[in-house]
């Protein structure tokens, strides 16, 4: 596939001794310390931590549907910025991604773009209406090798419909995903329950309504031996209960997103709605929680929950806003500065959280794989030394709703490479 | 009557500053005495008459010179405040000002003669608002106005009817008068340096 | 004075008695053969109203109106959150108009908020009832109507005042903002009422709580009654409106377990035979009428406060 090979020098690979990597014929072709050029193109990571390309297990990339917010260009360019060679693109687009017409036509512009690739995530029920199943099979046997469904930004929240999507799904080795609200305790909710929501009048969120999913989807799961991923995962209580599962040897997987290791539910009382998102920021206890969980492995992924919306669905009040943000462009700048700096992961643990598992639980063999000889080269190579301001005007995203705009945040993704071939160089798109 | 200390009430945050005593709680009786006796001569008695003190200090001098009246004429004057604040012309230069209490006599002011009283008459902006507050609660048959300082530099065509005492100032110098019930003693006191700010009442 | 009024948070306790105190010498002009003040001349107040709110719109117009500001009334209904036009265009317009406050009413809680502070106008804000946050000028209107009855000394003071508010607080502006309010001049408040009515997070609110209603008014200087929403009737909050009436509805028995200066207030429109029955509503205790009246005058003084000098956050 690639045309040039790429000599990158003295990266520390994982944050290790500095090392030379070969890129040729889409391989990581030689791994060492005075490598020769040898007619390739040098790239100097002097200072550079290289990690294997990152994998996103939860983007919204709006195409087809709302090609204002997102398209699958524009959100693949921004994860290729954000040092991603693959995401995951959720299936609530319009059409909802619940056929194997739909999610090829995604995985499709996906390889056309280029930029990184593309995995469409099914819808688990038809229209993500949660009354049946859509034809899960076809979508996993399509050109798109679907192998991660969701009903993302809805519940799977029938037990009878859940337990027979863990069930179906293990015939081709799938994995259902569940965005875990009981739709009940949330009619309406607008933000974390607690304190700040009485006080604010927005109507409460209770960490219960997402816990007690969760727990009933680990007794599932574990009843029919089938494996589970939640998404998402936003509260300490959450957290406890995915540990007690794991314990316990239930086959489930869990995520956390980026906002949630950083931004608290204290943000709402501005009533802008660039902070309103599902499920709703929490406590700093919460916050706390994620982070130690990720570090122990209770939660496998860090995982973006990119979420493009356009500007007049955040200019507005609080209740009539879309929930969401975005996350490509800064996940692995909010993970250093909440995990690497703070001393609770070590690069190698980065790329088990943001490559390695994430390729594992998508069941995606191109991706997620160390950086050794024969490897396909997807490789990032990542600055922690500087610190840049977030400018949301300097964005791939077609949206701006980044919750970090003005936010000082550590770290840039200075090369990403897909199979040899840049995506980015020098920070900049190729 | 206690001798006159001329020691004036400080502006919140400054150092009290000691400034000449020009009339002194004797002065200060005698003037509204002969004010007093001024306006029952001018009005040919007490009848018809409503006194209406401007707040904060024009009101205890209307008491006063309501019971001087009293005293003389053995007939209690109607006696009330008005408030201005939202009258004056400078109301936008600053933040919004407390109001003070307006307090209207029963028997109103309609077809009566309203003598408006104050305690320093400067620019005359303060009277021209108090004429049109006037304005609003009615028709008198004719107003008057009694001060018991006239310091002078006139902004409008107003004068005082009763004067207590004309008091020659230059422009940087502040007239202050204090009243027993609303201060610790009965004084009119002149402050200023070179510099200072311009007379507290425009 | 902060330049907006969004929460009765925003007023300290001498910005609150200042209001009051305002309102005080406001009132009296009711009294007057004219019954206008220069204040606002040339000043717009535009009420803003995304929501059906007669009562409290005619209130803040007659205040505009008696401080002779200009007033345009707005009726925006059907929000953005109908697909109307939205918050933002609605104020881009009002900006236009030149508008020196904005009176909002909106179904959305924070609405006020954003448009004080996304830089779509530069009028100052006045929160007219948002969503389930807050009410604060009701809330000012009840504690003058407090003072007035209840007050002690010269200034009328509140402290130590024993307030109960019953009723459905989980929805209501109107508690949240005298909770905070009534706290912040020193009255003693509890709010009664069933425990799926009630916030989470009120054990943090400087009030007490209470599930009896019995066992709180007698002890009560003033009891002020919520409206129960016919949409929260059959939202599972409470059995049966029957059995909500018996349980928190203040009617003739109850009020007979009132101290002698007790009086019982209501924000209005009252749900007769449901949270308080009409003899309650119509006796002597009840200060109902007397809270519009004084509505008119707590919002002049709001209006005057905000508008009548300098802008502040402008020349000040």
């Amino acid at each position: 596939m690639s045309t040039s090979s790429y000599l990158v020098q003295n990266a520390a690979v994982l944050g290790g001794e500095p090392t030379d990597l070969l890129l040729r014929d889409g391989v990581v072709a030689e791994v060492g310390t005075g490598l020769a050029a040898d007619g390739a193109e040098v790239v100097d990571a002097t200072g550079l931590v290289a990690l294997p390309g990152l994998v996103d297990l939860h983007t919204h990339l709006r195409e087809p549907g709302r090609e204002d917010a997102e398209t699958v260009e524009s959100g693949t360019q921004a994860a290729a910025l954000g040092g991603f060679t693959a995401v995951h693109a959720m299936a609530n687009t319009e059409p909802v991604a619940d056929t194997a017409g739909v999610v090829e036509q995604v995985w499709r512009l996906g390889r056309e773009a280029g930029h990184c690739d593309v995995y469409p995530v099914g819808a688990v029920t038809v229209g993500l209406q949660g009354e049946r199943l859509a034809e899960l099979g076809a979508m996993a046997d399509s050109a798109a090798r679907v192998r991660v469904f969701s009903d993302d930004g809805k519940c799977v929240s029938d037990a009878v419909l859940m337990r027979r999507a863990l069930e179906y799904v293990k015939a081709f080795d799938g994995v259902v995903a569940q965005h875990a609200q009981e739709p009940r305790l949330t009619e309406g909710a607008q933000m974390n329950e607690g304190e700040l929501s009485g006080r604010l009048g927005l109507t409460g969120w209770p960490a219960v309504a997402e816990e007690a999913v969760i727990a009933r989807d680990c007794l599932l799961a574990e009843h029919v031996g089938s494996r589970l991923h939640v998404c998402h995962v936003s509260t300490a209580g959450s957290v406890q209960i995915v540990r007690e599962a794991k314990a316990r040897g239930v086959d489930v997987t869990a995520e956390a997103c980026p906002h949630h290791l950083i931004l608290t539910d204290e943000l709402a009382a501005t009533y802008d709605p660039i902070y309103k998102v599902n499920p709703p920021l929490r406590t700093r206890a919460d916050v706390e929680a994620l982070r130690a969980g990720l570090a122990d492995g209770t939660i496998d992924i860090v995982a973006t929950d990119h979420a493009p919306h356009p500007h007049e669905d955040k200019d507005c009040e609080w209740a009539a806003a879309a929930f969401g943000m975005l996350g490509l462009e800064t996940a692995l700048s909010i993970v250093q500065e909440t995990m690497v700096d703070a001393g609770l992961l070590d690069w190698a643990g980065v790329a088990e959280r943001m490559s390695y598992a994430p390729a594992r639980i998508g069941r995606v063999a191109d991706h997620g794989q160390p950086l050794e000889v024969g490897a396909p080269a997807n490789v990032v190579l990542y600055d922690p030394s500087v610190r840049r301001t977030v400018d949301p005007a300097r964005s791939a995203s077609l949206s701006r709703n980044t919750p970090y705009r003005g936010m000082e945040l550590p770290g840039r993704v200075v090369a990403t490479f897909l199979r040899g071939r840049p995506t980015v160089l020098a920070g900049a798109l190729v | 009557m206690a001798p006159v200390p001329a020691q004036p009430e400080a502006p919140p945050g400054a150092t009290p500053e000691p400034g000449r005593v020009v009339l002194d709680a004797r002065d200060i009786a005698r003037a509204l005495t002969r004010i007093s006796h001024e306006i029952l001569e001018r009005n040919k008695g007490a009848g018809d008459l409503v006194l209406l003190g401007i707040p904060s200090r024009g009101v205890p001098l209307a008491e006063r010179i309501a019971e001087r009246i009293a005293s003389v004429e053995g007939y209690d004057v109607p006696t009330g405040s008005l408030d201005v604040t939202m009258y004056r012309d400078d109301l936008r230069l600053k933040p919004a000002r407390a109001l003070l209490h307006t307090e209207i006599p029963e028997e109103g002011i309609d077809g009566r003669t309203v003598v408006l009283v104050d305690d320093v008459l400067f620019s005359g902006r303060t009277i021209r608002a108090a004429l049109d507050a006037l304005n609003d609660l009615g028709r008198p048959r004719a107003v008057r106005l009694a001060v018991l300082v006239d310091r002078g530099h006139r902004e409008l065509p107003i004068r005082a009817d009763f004067v207590g005492k004309n008091l020659p100032t230059s422009l940087v110098e502040r007239v202050k008068v204090t009243l027993a019930g609303i201060d610790d003693v009965d004084a009119v006191t002149i402050h200023g340096e070179p510099g200072a700010p311009a007379g507290e009442r425009p | 004075m902060k330049r907006h009024l969004l929460s009765a948070a925003d007023l300290s306790r001498d910005d609150a008695e200042l209001v009051l105190q305002t309102a005080a010498e406001l009132r009296s002009l009711a009294d007057r053969p004219i019954k206008k003040l220069p204040a606002l001349r040339g000043r717009t107040v535009v009420n803003l109203f995304f929501e059906d709110s007669t009562r409290t719109r005619i209130s803040f117009e007659a205040a505009a109106k008696r401080l002779s500001a200009d007033v345009i009334n707005f009726s925006a209904k059907g929000s953005s959150l109908s697909k109307g036009e939205s918050l933002k265009d609605t104020a881009l317009t009002l900006e236009a108009m030149g508008a020196d406050a904005v009176v909002v009413r909106h179904g959305a809680s924070g609405a006020p908020h954003r448009l004080a502070h996304s830089g779509w106008v530069r009028s100052s804000v006045v929160n007219a009832g948002d969503g389930t946050h807050e009410h604060p000028t009701q809330a000012l209107l009840d504690a003058f109507t407090l003072s007035r009855h209840l007050g002690r000394g010269k200034a009328g003071s509140l402290d130590g005042r024993r307030v109960a508010i019953v009723g459905d607080v989980l929805h209501s502006r109107v508690a949240r903002s005298n909770a905070l309010l009534l706290a912040t001049l020193g009255a003693e408040v509890t709010l009664v009422a069933p425990p799926t009515l009630l916030p989470v997070g009120v054990d943090t609110w400087p009030v007490e709580t209470s599930y009896d209603l019995d066992a709180v008014i007698p002890k009560a200087d003033a009891v002020m009654m919520l409206r129960v929403q016919r949409e929260r009737m059959n939202g599972g909050f409470f059995p049966t409106p029957r059995e909500y009436s018996r349980r928190y509805g203040l009617d003739g028995r109850r009020m007979a377990t009132l101290q002698e200066h007790t009086i019982v207030m209501h924000p209005g429109p009252m749900v007769r035979g449901m949270e308080i029955s009409a003899d309650v509503a119509d006796s002597d205790r009840s200060v109902i009428v007397e809270q519009v009246t004084n509505g008119v005058a707590v919002r002049m003084a709001v209006l005057y406060l905000l508008l009548g000098g300098a802008q502040p956050g402008g020349e000040e």
